[in-house]
């Protein structure tokens, strides 16, 4: 464990009308360019923390009747952005693997949609994501990060993973900051154009 | 990873801080929710407790007092329940959350576009 100097000297403070957190999860495989996109976009350098759950495991020791227990322990990486006097965004970074999944109540509930980053060479590696994310009923987006020049079109992509055609699907760069706005942008918009047309539909 | 995991961390060391407590009533606190101190550290209090009172001078989330404490988030909740219990913080729970699958109002997210095109 290392120690910090100070407890006081907190990187940087929030604005002291800071009262509203929201979420938003950048979910993908290992090595996708998740923190690369907190990095990108966070106002404070990327922190990280974990959660762990202890449960009774599923399976029972035939030699012995005595039930596991298991520790699940995920490890992710944050971000911050001040959005307004009140508003301040938090950004996720968080593996897609199936153990992560566990914690997804306790720790992301309540997160306004998700970037599922995808690398077009693995793509694979995102179904059982995009499956996890339908399964909460969480919106996103998928945003393809290219590290070379792409293989394919985003429309392939998009059949490839089977996704409804008003999910947006696009390009971008985790590295810069501008693309990766652009992604936050483009999920903010969907989320947008989803009350919008929810609130109209509940009128009706 | 940015910082070494706590994966060797020593079990002894969360039971202490915890005082044996497996679990707090969590709900209270969401990862996001600000924490702002209402008193400084006194003398004899626990040090985690003094820890997070010095660092919530202004408004700081549960999920980054984690990360500065180096301590699962569940663990700094049961912490928290502590403080607040005594009135020693107070907790800016969040308001635009997807809360029963249902997104927030339009206008907020509006707001939030626009945050981010401008950012």
């Amino acid at each position: 464990m290392h120690s910090r100097t100070s407890d006081s000297a907190v990187d940087a403070p929030l604005r002291e009308s800071a009262s509203d957190g929201l979420k938003i999860v950048i979910v993908g495989g290992f090595g996708v360019g998740k923190t690369t996109m907190v990095q990108s976009v966070s106002e404070i350098r990327p922190l990280s923390t974990e959660e762990t759950m202890t449960q009774a495991g599923i399976g029972i020791d035939d030699a012995s009747f005595v039930q596991h227990k298991t520790t699940t322990t995920v490890a992710f990486d944050f971000g911050r952005i001040s959005l307004d006097e009140q508003m301040v965004l938090y950004l996720f970074g968080a593996p897609g693997q199936e153990r992560f999944w566990f914690l997804w109540d306790r720790l992301f509930s309540g997160t306004l949609g998700a970037v599922v980053l995808v690398d077009t060479n693995r793509l694979a590696d995102s179904w059982y994501a995009l499956d996890r994310l339908e399964h909460h009923g969480t919106p996103f987006i998928v945003a393809r990060n290219n590290f070379t020049e792409p293989q394919h079109t985003l429309e392939e992509v998009r059949e490839a993973l089977d996704l409804p055609p008003e999910v947006p699907v696009i390009d971008c760069d985790a590295r810069t900051r501008d693309s990766s706005k652009n992604v936050l942008v483009t999920l903010a918009r969907y989320l947008y154009s989803l009350s919008a047309t929810s609130a109209v539909g509940s009128t009706v | 990873m940015i910082r070494g995991a706590l994966d060797n961390e020593d079990p002894d060391r969360l039971y202490t801080v915890t005082g044996g407590r497996s679990r707090a009533d969590e709900s209270v606190f969401d990862m996001v929710t600000l924490i702002v101190s209402e008193c400084e550290p006194v003398p004899g209090m626990q040090s985690e407790h003094a820890r997070i009172l010095r660092m919530c001078r202004g408004p700081l989330s549960v999920v980054e007092i984690s990360s500065y404490l180096d301590l699962p988030v569940s663990v700094v909740k049961i912490l928290l329940c502590d403080l607040l219990d005594t009135g020693r913080i107070t907790a800016r729970h969040p308001h635009a959350a997807r809360t029963g699958g249902r997104l927030p109002e339009p206008e907020t997210l509006k707001k939030v576009l626009v945050a981010l095109q401008n950012l």
